[in-house]
């Protein structure tokens, strides 16, 4: 493969269809941050109506058009804004975007690879994702307006076009849509497993390996065993739209009309779909606790505290994702038995989050810590998690599900334990490896700007929902002046809104940072934080093959920082243990 | 002004990257590079950390004192039991919020880079970790326990006396049914679902009314196909070509001599056929020109065809609808004559058990009484259930409250359409003997039809009416 690294390449098979996983990797990120921003102005969209109901606002007009007329959100437009902004963040943005960005980037560096197992593959699980955002966003277009049921899409609301105007060819497209993402999904992750299994470096033993990769291998692990389980979940759903099944319907009354299916039950579509639904959160979460492992070891000069017990963390919870989707079913129904079985698994995950927590404490203690952004959206990763984390115990707890369910209280705490957070990791990720990828760097003081702001903001939208969705406020309400004992905590809506327009606002100065610092950031040296792991000895200037001489040889793990028996406060991969050292 | 914003901001971005490109540039001259964090930075962040996080507890004290009281007294008797176990799992993850927030933005601040020290190299031990894994183990299991005692307690069997309510959901309202006076809920089948009959409950009634109404919407649906335009210009030009071929052929353009014979037989017209072919002619022309002839697209045919095998088939389901008996002899057939339907509130009375069923009509709706801390999703084609006791009535809390306009609510909670954020039924609690003369004053289902029919016929041309404006 090394051979290959200076023949001419044409700006097609350099840029567009490159099999190069650098190349590969930046593909995922531009496309993730352009959904990104979509996906924050349509939030932004609601919010003003959720803030300030019934209140005309130019600027929906002008985006929305006939959505919004006279500047008042439409109550259909709404809810597909709302379904939509999920959508985008939780599949484009938090498992496209971070894994597919970092992963593909990470994966061959820190193992010591040339590229990935497949480049092939590689380009392909690209370009469906592509063409899978090109068709979501599409959506947003078509007549009736995009998928409106919420991010979870269940049916009947979501097989029967005459139930809204969403369920017509939006939802359609969004299925079809979700489907090539999981393709897309599954190409890059067999990729990621077999490259992590298979191409690691002479040395790069699996307790060696970077907790990053741990993360992102377990990340693989678990999208290619729930993602097929979503895609029947898909097709049986597109069946049952147009085809005349009936594997979700039953005893159906609308549109004036009894249908003529009988038999199925909407239950199964929920089992089907949280059956991925939940090991989903986890794929947005361990890539994101990945990067932060990684980041804050290297800025706290510090070993990781208990790599080990990490690696158990990362195995356990994604163990455990697989047998606890029901707890997201407390009421509909379910045998109570059953549901107590969830709750039992759903709470053994905190533990090993709790380990996972008190680890990254411990490796900030008595370090020397260097305030880089990476290592401020790390610090705030860890705020997030845990504060976000706990209020998952209350939901956990089905007895306690049963009055908040639904509420804003949810919105709450998946917000804040799964977007926030995840969200942190990946711009954490961004900032520390900015230069691995564009050869330069950002700037830190913008990076300051955009953490403070965000770290606010992000509290000050999500924290204060607690309480709404205490007082008993659903989710996905397009107003709530109908109900009177909802009127005192009503009052935090403003507030709410205004602090996602200024988190919004806030996202400028990195856009800014992010576009301006590939042309004209300053130009990054090999090693930019001293980290220990392989990537930073590749050069700046990218080649493929990624090491222009023979692969590099490990002899450690990546967390010798500070190690008493050096000089330098990191001691490389590469560097060969010293007579009398404890090797790792 | 909007736009003034918008411009502010903008500019406002713009002043902020100069003002980095200028800080970039002096570094620059000064050879600093932007991985190097200056001592005044590293104080900064330090500093902020610890200062978000005093504002952070601030404010969530603030929110405590502001909107701690977010509920009500829980007007029900597992309500009680529900918020002691809330509260006690609120103090537990408050306090490790606090604990853990606080050791990490003190940490933050605490270590902050120092030029010339060391980190202490700590990579792991072991009894540390054994400490953070035993001690949540433990509260974890205590929630566990402490919290599927009170999951058993909610959703338990319900006891035989029980007051038995079935909720029924449709885009965009609840109906409460009580069981009448047998103490027996009709059987109810979505196919008998009409106007006058909401929840689709089977009487003799109720299946003669769903036949005639579905007849009643095949024969339209016939009759508009029968006098569709084009339809009609078809079978005009079918009938005219019979005609004429009759007509051709009795000219004798003969090429088969052979068949020729045979050919009169075959091709020709008896007089009778020929005479029942032009009255057709006659009734099509004059249909034709009738004043209900409907034009429509090849499509709208089609989909008026299909709707109408639909109809078909649905009738064909009606028909197929067979009286039964329940266990012990009750007539499940005509268990729902004295049935009675509640739109927009339904009682309860105070102190005794209610279970209720809940069905859905169109898509998955939630049951959602928060003041009971009670909820249950409806699901179509799986009923579900759920026990409560309301212990607070109507009135006692209007007086607890100090609210006289204050009502128990039932609300959707389970996204179901355009309409969903206003799909709600009042609730209300009194003494038994105010809900039993409540429930004595209402109708029975059969009772007084002519009423009834009209009502339900306004309100459901009214929901057809929210629907469509909502498919808009």
């Amino acid at each position: 493969m090394a051979g290959h690294a200076h023949h001419e390449e044409s700006f097609i098979s350099k840029y567009i269809f490159s099999h190069d996983h650098k190349m590969i990797s930046k593909q995922f990120l531009v496309t993730a941050v352009f959904m990104g921003i979509i996906a924050v102005m349509l939030s932004i969209f609601f919010r003003l109506q959720l803030g300030w109901p019934g209140e005309s606002f130019a600027i929906l007009e002008t985006f929305l058009g006939k959505w919004a007329p006279g500047g008042v959100l439409d109550r259909n437009a709404y809810l597909a804004l709302v379904t939509i902004h999920g959508t985008i963040m939780v599949f484009f943005v938090l498992t496209g975007g971070l894994s597919g960005t970092f992963s593909n980037l990470l994966i061959p560096l820190q193992i010591g690879a040339r590229d990935m197992a497949s480049g092939f593959m590689n380009m392909l699980s690209y370009w469906f994702f592509a063409v899978s955002s090109v068709i979501m966003i599409f959506s947003l277009f078509v007549e009736g307006g995009a998928a409106s049921g919420g991010w979870t899409v269940y049916p009947p609301l979501s097989a029967l076009p005459q139930a809204m105007p969403g369920s017509g060819m939006g939802m359609t497209l969004w299925l079809i849509s979700m489907t090539l993402f999981v393709v897309s999904s599954l190409l890059g992750g067999l990729n990621y497993i077999v490259t992590v299994i298979n191409l690691r470096t002479k040395g790069m033993s699996m307790t060696r390996l970077p907790l990053t990769i741990w993360a992102f291998l377990i990340t693989a692990v678990l999208g290619v065993l729930s993602f097929p389980v979503l895609v029947s979940a898909v097709v049986l759903l597109l069946m049952d739209r147009s085809m005349g099944t009936a594997f979700y319907l039953s005893d159906i009354f609308i549109g004036g009309e009894a249908l003529d299916v009988t038999g199925g039950s909407p239950i199964l579509y929920q089992h089907l779909f949280w059956f991925l639904g939940h090991p989903e959160v986890y794929i947005v979460l361990l890539p994101a606790l990945g990067i932060s492992s990684e980041v804050i070891a290297t800025n706290s000069r510090k070993p990781i505290f208990g790599y080990k017990a990490m690696i158990g963390s990362i195995l356990g919870i994604g163990f455990l994702s697989f047998i606890v989707w029901g707890h997201h079913m407390f009421v509909t129904g379910m045998n109570p038995f059953l549901g107590s079985v969830f709750v039992f698994t759903t709470l053994l995950i905190a533990i090993p989050s709790a380990v996972k927590a008190f680890n990254y404490i411990t490796t900030l203690w008595q370090g020397n810590l260097r305030f880089t952004p990476a290592m401020l959206f790390s610090i705030g990763l860890v705020s997030t998690f845990v504060t976000g984390g706990l209020t998952g115990i209350i939901l956990a707890d089905s007895a306690l599900d049963v009055n908040v369910h639904d509420t804003y209280f949810v919105v709450a705490h998946f917000h804040i334990v799964m977007g926030m957070s995840a969200i942190f990791g990946m711009l954490a990720g961004i900032y520390h490896w900015y230069p691995k990828m564009f050869g330069r760097m950002m700037n830190t003081k913008l990076g300051y700007v955009h953490f403070w702001t965000t770290l606010v903001a992000g509290y000050g939208v999500f924290f204060p929902m607690h309480f709404v969705g205490l007082a008993g406020a659903p989710r996905r309400y397009y107003d709530y002046s109908n109900f009177e004992y909802l009127d005192f905590v009503m009052d935090l809506q403003p507030i709410i809104s205004t602090f996602a327009i200024i988190g919004a606002v806030g996202q400028l100065p990195f856009l800014w940072n992010f576009f301006y610092s590939m042309f004209r950031g300053q130009v990054a040296v090999e090693n930019p934080w001293k980290a220990n792991t392989l990537e930073w000895t590749t050069p700046v200037e990218h080649v493929h093959g990624n090491w222009p001489g023979a692969l590099p040889e490990v002899h450690r793990w990546a967390y010798d920082y500070s190690n008493p028996d050096f000089e330098e406060d990191f001691v490389p991969q590469t560097v060969p243990v010293k007579a009398g050292e404890t090797a790792h | 002004m909007k736009l003034i914003t918008l411009l502010v901001v903008i500019a406002g971005v713009i002043a902020l990257a100069q003002l980095a490109k200028v800080g970039q540039l002096t570094s620059l001259i000064r050879n600093k590079r932007e991985e190097d964090i200056s001592a005044a930075d590293t104080r900064l962040n330090g500093g902020l950390f610890v200062a978000f996080m005093v504002a952070f507890y601030a404010s969530f004290i603030w929110l405590i004192i502001r909107y701690g009281d977010y509920n009500p007294p829980a007007a029900s008797a597992h309500g009680e039991t529900y918020d002691t176990l809330m509260n006690f799992n609120m103090y537990i993850i408050m306090a490790v919020f606090f604990l853990v927030n606080t050791v990490l933005f003190v940490f933050a601040n605490k270590y902050r880079q120092e030029a010339g020290r060391k980190a202490k190299f700590f990579a792991h031990d072991n009894r540390l970790e054994l400490i953070w894994t035993v001690i949540p183990s433990i509260v974890l299991a205590v929630i566990i326990i402490y919290g599927l005692r009170t999951w058993n307690e909610m959703t338990g069997e319900a006891s035989d006396d029980a007051l038995r309510v079935e909720v029924y959901s449709k885009q965009f309202d609840w109906t409460a049914r009580y069981p009448g006076a047998d103490g027996e809920f009709g059987l109810a089948n979505y196919n008998l679902i009409t106007p006058t009959n909401p929840l689709g409950i089977v009487t003799a009634d109720g299946v003669a009314g769903a036949l005639e109404e579905i007849e009643g919407q095949i024969a339209s649906l016939e009759s508009e196909l029968a006098h569709e335009r084009g339809t009609l210009l078809a079978q005009i030009e079918e009938v005219e070509a019979e005609l004429h071929a009759a007509h051709d052929h009795g000219h004798g353009h003969n090429d088969h001599g052979d068949h020729a014979e045979h050919g009169d037989e075959h091709h020709g017209l008896s007089a009778e056929r020929k005479a029942m072919l032009e009255a057709r002619l006659h009734d099509l022309e004059h249909m034709l020109e009738g004043d209900d002839v409907v034009v429509l697209s090849n499509a709208a045919v089609e989909a008026k065809e299909d709707k109408v095998h639909r109809l078909k088939r649905h009738r064909q389901r009606i028909m197929e609808v067979k009286p039964f008996d329940y266990e012990g002899g009750v007539a499940a057939w005509e268990a729902g004559a004295d049935d009675k339907i509640m739109k927009g509130e339904f009682h309860l009375p105070v102190g005794r058990e209610v279970e209720f069923v809940f069905r859905s009509r169109d898509v998955i709706h939630s049951a959602y009484m928060p003041h009971f801390r009670a909820q249950m999703n409806t699901v179509p084609g799986v009923p579900t259930r759920f026990k409560m006791t309301p212990t607070i009535t109507t009135d006692s809390m209007r007086t607890v409250l100090d609210d006289p306009d204050f009502n128990y609510v039932l609300l959707c909670n389970k996204v179901c359409g355009a309409a969903h954020f206003n799909m709600q039924m009042k609730v209300v609690v009194e003494s038994e003997e105010e809900y039993n003369a409540w429930l004595e004053s209402q109708e029975e289902f059969l009772a007084d039809k002519e009423v009834a029919t009209e009502s339900d016929a306004r309100a459901e041309a009214a929901d057809l009416e929210n629907n469509e404006s909502a498919t808009l």
